[in-house]
This record gives C-alpha cells, structure tokens and sequence, in this order.
C-alpha cells in the first residue's frame, strides 16, 4: 500500500456544494429535466398474486381524446433479452407476483394518462399463489451464493460440541419484517428517442449500471444510450438496479415516435416495483463460558424471493466476522414466492442481520451476568475468525469504550425494569455495527488542466444525498494537490467516463481510488505544473491489500428507551453511535450520513413493516399514510461521533464508507433498551406497543 | 374539462389553462415551470410539496389548480433573493440539514411558516401554555415540522436549522 494521500481538503468540512441548488428548490431532478411538450405515462398493475392474462380490453382507454399509445402484452414490441424476469415489461401473460406491470398507457396529460389507466379492462386466470414466508416450509432451498457473491454456508469447528460444554447457552428466533425502501423521490424516468439513440432522464444510482441494464434489455449499442442524473432523492438501494418501470419508458417513448415521454411512479406503485428488503426469520444458537466467553455461534437464516428472480439476502455475513469462538456455523435458505422481486435495501444482508444476533448477545451477557459491553469486548477476535485474514484495522472496542463513556454507561444498574419517570420506564441499550469496505471495479476518471492551477474531474458517479459532489471534489484537491474551489467536478451522465454503482458504501472507495490515480497519471505525464488541455484518463487500480486483509467498519450504537407503563407506547429518548470508519471525508456530511442512517435504523425499529394480506399477496399500507417512518417528532437527541482510524489498507483515502453503517446495529440497541426498561424481550420486529401490554 | 387560472408564483404574475383535476402542484410544476415543490406522494402524506399559499405554508398535491384562481404561491425558490438565500435556507446549509434534498423545498418552506406561526403565538399540540407567548423549542419545531417527512433522516440537523432561522 502506498502513503494515504496527505489531508489538506480531506477531513475539512465545506458545504454541500449542491446545497444552494437544493435548498431552492433549483437543482433539477429525473422530473424536473426540461423537455420539449412531453407525453405522460400511467402504468397498469396486476390485482393478482398469479396467474394468467387472458385479456386486456384497451377499447374504452384508447377511446378517450389525448390518449397516444396503450401497451400491453398483445401488442407491446418484443425485447432483446428477456433474461431478467423483473426487466422482462410486458413480454409474458404470466403474472407472477402482484402489482407486475400489465399495461401502460401513454396521453397528452397526467389526468388523461390516469384516468385511461383505469378504464383499461385486465382480465386474469387466477391461480393458487403462495406469499407465505416461513422457516418451517419443506421446500426451502439454498442459493448457490447470496448478494455480494458470498457463500451460502459456512463452518469452522464443531457447533454441536461447542454448544454442548457451553455452561450458557442460546437458542432463539428473531425475525424482522418486510421493508421498503422508500427514497422520497419517486423513481422517475424521462425517455426521448432521438436518432436511434436513447436518451433517460432517471432517477438512478448509477448511471452506467441503467445504461448497462437498459441496453441488454432493448438490444442497442450501449453507447447509444445516454442516461443523465446530476441529482438523486434518495435511493437507499431502491435505484441501485435498474427496473421494469424504465424499460417500460423507453418502450413507451418508441410508440410516441418524437415525444419525450414522463414517468413518475406513485408512491403506492413503488411497494410493488423497485424492490426492497426482505423479512428475515433468523435462529440463533450461541454459547459461551461463565466469563461471557464464547465456544459457539451460529445464525441460520431464512428469507423470501420472488419465484421470478432470485435475491439472497446476505443476513448471515457479519456472524461469520463480528465475534470470536472456535465453534461457528450459518447458512442462507430462501422460500421462492410469488412476490416482487426482492433487493438491496440500505445495508442488505448486515442491517437485519445484526439485529437477531445483537439481540442475542445482550441475552446470553445477561444470562451470565457480564455487561454488555463488556461481553462484546471479550469476544473480540485478533483475526477474522472464519478466513483467519488479519483485519485491515478494526476498532469495536475502542467504540464501544468511547460511546460508553459518552453516554454515561458505566452507571448503569443492569436491573430491567428497575427505573420509572412520571409513567415511563426507561431503559438503556447497546448493539455493534459493522459493515465491509467494499469497492467495485470498472469506474474511469477523466482529469482536464483547465487553467494554471486548475482542473475538471470528470467521472459518471452518482450522488443520491451521499454527498458526493461535495467529498469526491475534496478527494480530487487533495489529488491533485490544489485547493477545493479550483476542483470542478462533473458527475451523473453517461456522457462522462464509466462509474460504478453507488452501492455497498463503495462510493469513495471506488471513484476516489480512481481519481487519485489519474491525479497521479496527470503527474506522471505532464509534470507538476501542466499546461491548460493537458489530460488523462485513468482506471480504478487494483487494491494489492485487498486480497491479503479483512477489511470493515465498525461502530457501537447506545439508546435510551421509554416504554409508557399504562399504555406501552414505546419512545426512544436518545440515540448514540461511535464509529470507526477510516479517516473521515468531510465531518458535516459524514455526520449527516451516520445521523441518517440511525434515524432509519429507528424507524425499522419502532415504526416499518410492510404488512402483506397473504389473501391476495400485496402490501395493503402501501403509502406513507400506513407505511409508517419516523417523522421529526420521533427523532429525538441523536448523535453520531467516530475515533480517531488510519487504515492504510483500504484505499489511498483510508476512507471506509458512511453510508450504510449508521443503521446497523440501531434496532437492536433499542429492543435491548426496551427489554431494559420493561423485562421483556422483543424479538420481533417493529417493537411496538402491543408487546409490552 | 378546462379551466382558466391566474396564479402568481415568486411573484411573477401567470395566466394557465389547467384540467380541472389538475392539482395546484402539477399546476405549478407542469404549468408554470415552477419545480422547487416535489412530488413524493401525491396524497397529503409527506410534506414535499409544501409552498406557502397566501402566506401560509400548504401542501399542493391535495389543492385543486382551479380552486385557487388569484391565489399568491411562494415556493423554495421565491424565497430566496437571487443568488441571496433566506435565512432559513442559510441555516439548512450551515447545519447540513439536507442529504438528497428532495424534501428541502418543502421543508424550507414549512419552516418558513412555523416561524411566522410561532411569531403570531399560534399553538402546537405540544404547547404547555395557551395563553403566553410560543417559544421555538426543540419539541415545538419538532411537533411542528412532523407534515414534512425525511427519508434521508435529517430531522436533526433541520431542528437546528429552523431554531437558528428563528433568532
Ligand atoms: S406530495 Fe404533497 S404531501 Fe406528498
Ligand atoms: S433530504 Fe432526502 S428526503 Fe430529506
């Protein structure tokens, strides 16, 4: 590994460099993109879980003055691949989960396109669909590997003994609930056909990755797709992959020859279309010794798919890392179903799947009367326990000591329900965090001398609030070793070199890695002092440490509950998370980042979950109404602080990534908080109030 | 079936034919060009297309255009003076109380009303006492700003935000 860049620009916190745009409302969104007297697109949903089309009447919604195009699968063109089952628009007269796309109806206006939608006549087969997820079905299968490329299964040791000459013992089933995604944007695309070239206006996390996808899908030449998003309303994984509703766009805007056609999904649409989280049905078994010390830890886990394509969520990745014990064990099952097509909901696989084991810690610390804390300090690990790789750098303990004495743990009387203020019982929880550094090749960097002293970046990475148009500036500067006002940076076209997706916290890791290389190429070529138009180009540069350490973040999270004695409604007081994440880009916006993603991890604690009427297979609150996140009023005190880390092993920044640690280990805290305050413990979630009544 | 409307958004003054079904958002954003109010659910339930209508903050998904012939719509945008931004707006950068700013003009604008609101003593839910002054407290702005949601968890940072916008 070479030196980490010297911090001039990097650990300073300028402003949002898009925050003048945003506050007023001027920074131009999928939506807001100018085009030339637009069409407007209405999509059609299947109202059964399976089955067969057997008609779509479109007479009466062709009928109505301003309608352009109706599609369906009778007349809808057919698409190069149809490989992707969720890509596949209208290609089939299966229906294979509810809310597929079986329509699309073009017209001159919203109201016209709407109101034709519903005037279209879809007549299905029904057939028996089975949306039940359950650890007890027969017909659970393993994935060959689950997201991220992992094993499905893992061992070291044996389980059974280890369990067997543990004098404490574990075995308990947690589970957590169906979630979505719910970026405040909904996902909009904007198709224009010009010349045989596809041009998308999208709400997307990558750019290229939509171009890859969409490409494939319609049988063009890549480069003739041009996709464009300077700025992204959140996607939280939810625009992380391209859908169907894109491709059905682009069909949409060929049928309209010369009109650029508009779609915005409604908020009700996106519980049915662009993914989101599993629930998770997680059995743990641990044991350990009267000293809290463990021989044994295992978490098989089991979650849902659609029947259509397959989605592994990777819950049981961070037991196979998080503590030390000579005796370890998980597996992966999923139950195919006939529901959407699962995906990445901010941290898959690390977010559900620390809550059942960090739960399960504070249980058994609990059983053999060490402090939580304290318990997870003594099963820290001096290696990674499953490859035996030595950790890049790796400071639980040092978070846990420091969000301890932060928040006052050390006088804490570990009684449940040993504290009562005017009608509330108040209790005290802590849960680790962690999530993997991770970096994801294929990105390029462009840098252009623009002036003496001055440079354009430009590279097609994406900032969906992450803040990368601000910190990838700052990485740049210190690059090249100029201040941070004679940094442009370019990001969010196609038009610019190829990036990678804004997945998996990758963001810095992967495009900084690349514009620090081509910082050093410009060096390399044109010396420290090039001429205005000198420029390079450079790829993202292998990581020679990648192979040869584990590398991840970690943190610890602290949470002060209330729980009401008469009614159980369940409050959290305080939220306090200590991380380690690398060196830190920018404060103001990492603060932002892990603030950000503790109030998610609250609002799956306490307030979200897609309720599914097994009856008919759909979500049935499937609005903000009746999907439940945490609005301002449930967010109280929350803070987020992180230690001093150097990691010269990650990437030339020693950044590790701060988008998705922040809610990990959240929900746990505070079922171990609630647990605190009333004695009793929660292991399903949301918590809410009926638990404790 | 069309109707004829005058609106005027950020103070320019604008004559619209709008569907009769046309809520005042798609108005304003499809009619009149003005994009600072999002659409994030279209039902009343977010906040993301909070303007300040007549003065007084409203979400314009659940307005119809043609009930609101005359009316005077201030968005995100309109609230700043050119390149000189609001105060309230200032205090969302400085506290970073944005990430994907999608809900930010709503919020902006929200502020902006309960500033004006807790000014006039008007009370929350949370108010203690009735009949004094309203004081910018963290639970009152708390309470206050809660039509207005964030997914980006924000919440903190725009409490902050919206108590210096209040000094
Ligand atoms: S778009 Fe109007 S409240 Fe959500
Ligand atoms: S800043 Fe993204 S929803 Fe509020």
């Amino acid at each position: 590994m070479t030196d980490l860049l010297r911090p001039r620009v990097l650990g300073r916190s300028p402003r949002r460099v898009d925050g003048p745009a945003k506050v007023t409302g001027t920074a131009r969104y999928a939506g807001d993109q100018h085009v030339v007297d637009p069409a407007h697109l209405h999509l059609v949903q299947a109202e059964v879980a399976r089955g067969v089309l057997t008609e779509v009447e479109v007479g009466a919604a062709r009928a109505l003055d301003g309608v352009l195009a109706v599609l369906t699968p009778d007349n809808a063109p057919r698409l190069a691949s149809a490989r992707d089952a969720e890509l596949a628009a209208l290609q089939s007269h299966d229906v294979a989960f509810r809310g597929q796309v079986v329509a699309a109806v073009v017209a001159r206006t919203r109201e016209i396109a709407r109101e034709a939608a519903a005037l279209v006549r879809v007549r299905i087969d029904p057939r028996p669909h089975d949306v039940h997820l359950s650890a007890d079905r027969d017909d659970l299968y393993a994935p060959e590997k689950v997201n991220g490329g992992a094993d499905t299964d893992t061992s070291r040791g044996d389980l059974g003994t280890g369990l067997a000459h543990s004098p404490f013992t574990l075995d308990q089933t947690y589970t957590t609930a169906w979630y979505n995604n719910n970026p405040m944007e909904p996902h909009t695309t904007t198709a224009l056909w010009l010349d045989g070239d596809l041009v998308l206006y999208d709400s997307t996390q990558g750019v290229h990755t939509t171009r890859q996808a969409t490409a494939k899908v319609l049988g063009l030449d890549p480069r003739r797709v041009h996709v464009i998003s300077p700025h992204v309303g959140g996607g939280f994984g939810a625009k992380g992959t391209a859908h169907v509703h894109a491709i059905v766009a682009a069909m949409a805007a060929r049928a309209v020859p010369g009109t650029p056609v508009k779609l915005a999904l409604t908020r009700q649409q996106m519980f049915s279309l662009v993914g989101y989280r599993t629930p998770t049905v997680q059995r743990v078994r641990m044991g350990c010794d009267a000293d809290g010390r463990l021989a044994a830890v295992a978490l098989d886990a089991v979650s849902q798919t659609s029947r259509v394509k397959e989605f592994a969520e990777q819950t049981a990745r961070p037991t196979r890392m998080m503590y030390a014990a000579p005796n370890r064990r998980t597996t992966h099952r999923l139950a195919a179903l006939d529901v959407p097509v699962p995906s990445w909901m901010r941290a898959p696989g690390e977010c559900p799947g620390m809550f059942g084991p960090e739960v399960a810690v504070d249980e058994l610390a609990a059983a053999c009367g060490v402090d939580p804390v304290e318990f997870r300090v003594r099963n820290e690990p001096d290696v990674d326990p499953e490859t035996g790789k030595p950790f890049s750098s790796r400071n639980l303990v040092a978070c846990l000591r420091e969000g301890a004495r932060r928040f006052g743990w050390e006088h804490r009387d570990p009684t449940p329900r040993a504290r009562e203020e005017a009608g509330w019982l108040v209790g005290t929880g802590v849960a680790a965090s962690t999530y993997p550094v991770s970096r994801t090749p294929g990105s390029v960097a462009a840098i252009r001398c623009t002036g003496p002293g001055r440079y354009l970046v430009r590279i097609g990475a994406a900032d969906l609030g992450t803040g990368t148009w601000t910190s990838l500036a700052q990485v740049a500067a210190d690059a090249l070793g100029v201040d941070f006002g004679d940094v442009e940076l370019r990001i969010g076209d196609t038009a610019l070199p190829e990036a990678s997706v804004a997945g998996g916290s990758s963001g810095i890791t992967s495009w900084g890695s690349t514009v620090v290389a081509a910082a050093e190429a410009l060096r390399e070529r044109f010396g420290d002092d090039p001429a205005a138009g000198d420029e390079v180009r450079a790829g993202m540069p292998d990581n020679p440490a990648a192979g040869r350490y584990a590398m991840h973040a970690f943190g610890a999270q602290f949470a002060e509950v209330r729980v009401h004695v008469d009614t159980g409604e369940v409050r959290v007081a305080r939220l306090l998370g200590v991380f380690a994440v690398g060196r830190v880009v920018n404060p103001r916006l990492a603060r932002s980042q892990l603030v950000g993603g503790m109030t998610m991890g609250l609002s799956m604690a306490l307030h979200e979950h897609s309720v599914v009427d097994e009856r008919f297979g759909h979500v049935v609150n499937h609005d903000f109404a009746e999907y439940h996140i945490a609005t301002n009023a449930d967010v109280p005190r929350v803070e987020a602080h992180w230690v001093e880390e150097h990691d010269p092993h990650t990437n030339p920044m020693g950044t590790k990534g701060v988008g998705e640690i922040g809610i990990v280990g959240t929900a746990a805290a505070i079922a171990n908080a609630a647990h605190h305050a009333t004695g009793v413990r929660v292991r399903d979630l949301p918590i809410t109030l009926d638990h404790f009544l | 079936m069309d109707g004829e409307i005058e609106l005027r958004v950020d103070g320019r003054r604008r004559r619209l034919r709008v569907d009769t079904r046309t809520t005042l958002l798609d108005a304003l954003r499809d009619g009149v060009g003005a994009l600072a109010p999002k659409k994030g659910c279209d039902h009343g339930q977010c906040g993301a297309c909070t303007v300040l209508l007549d003065g007084r903050r409203a979400i314009t998904c659940l307005a119809l255009a043609v009930a609101h012939d005359g009316a005077e719509v201030t968005t995100a945008e309109g609230l700043a003076d050119g390149e000189r931004l609001h105060p309230v707006q200032e205090a969302f950068l400085e506290r970073d109380a944005l990430q994907c700013g999608f809900c930010t003009p709503g919020q902006v604008c929200s502020a902006v009303g309960v500033l004006d609101e807790l000014a006039a003593g008007h009370p929350s839910a949370v108010t203690a006492d009735l009949t004094g002054p309203v004081e910018a407290t963290d639970d009152e702005v708390r309470e206050r700003m809660s039509g207005n949601l964030c997914r980006c968890g924000a919440y903190v940072g725009i409490v902050a935000a919206v108590r210096d916008g209040a000094r």
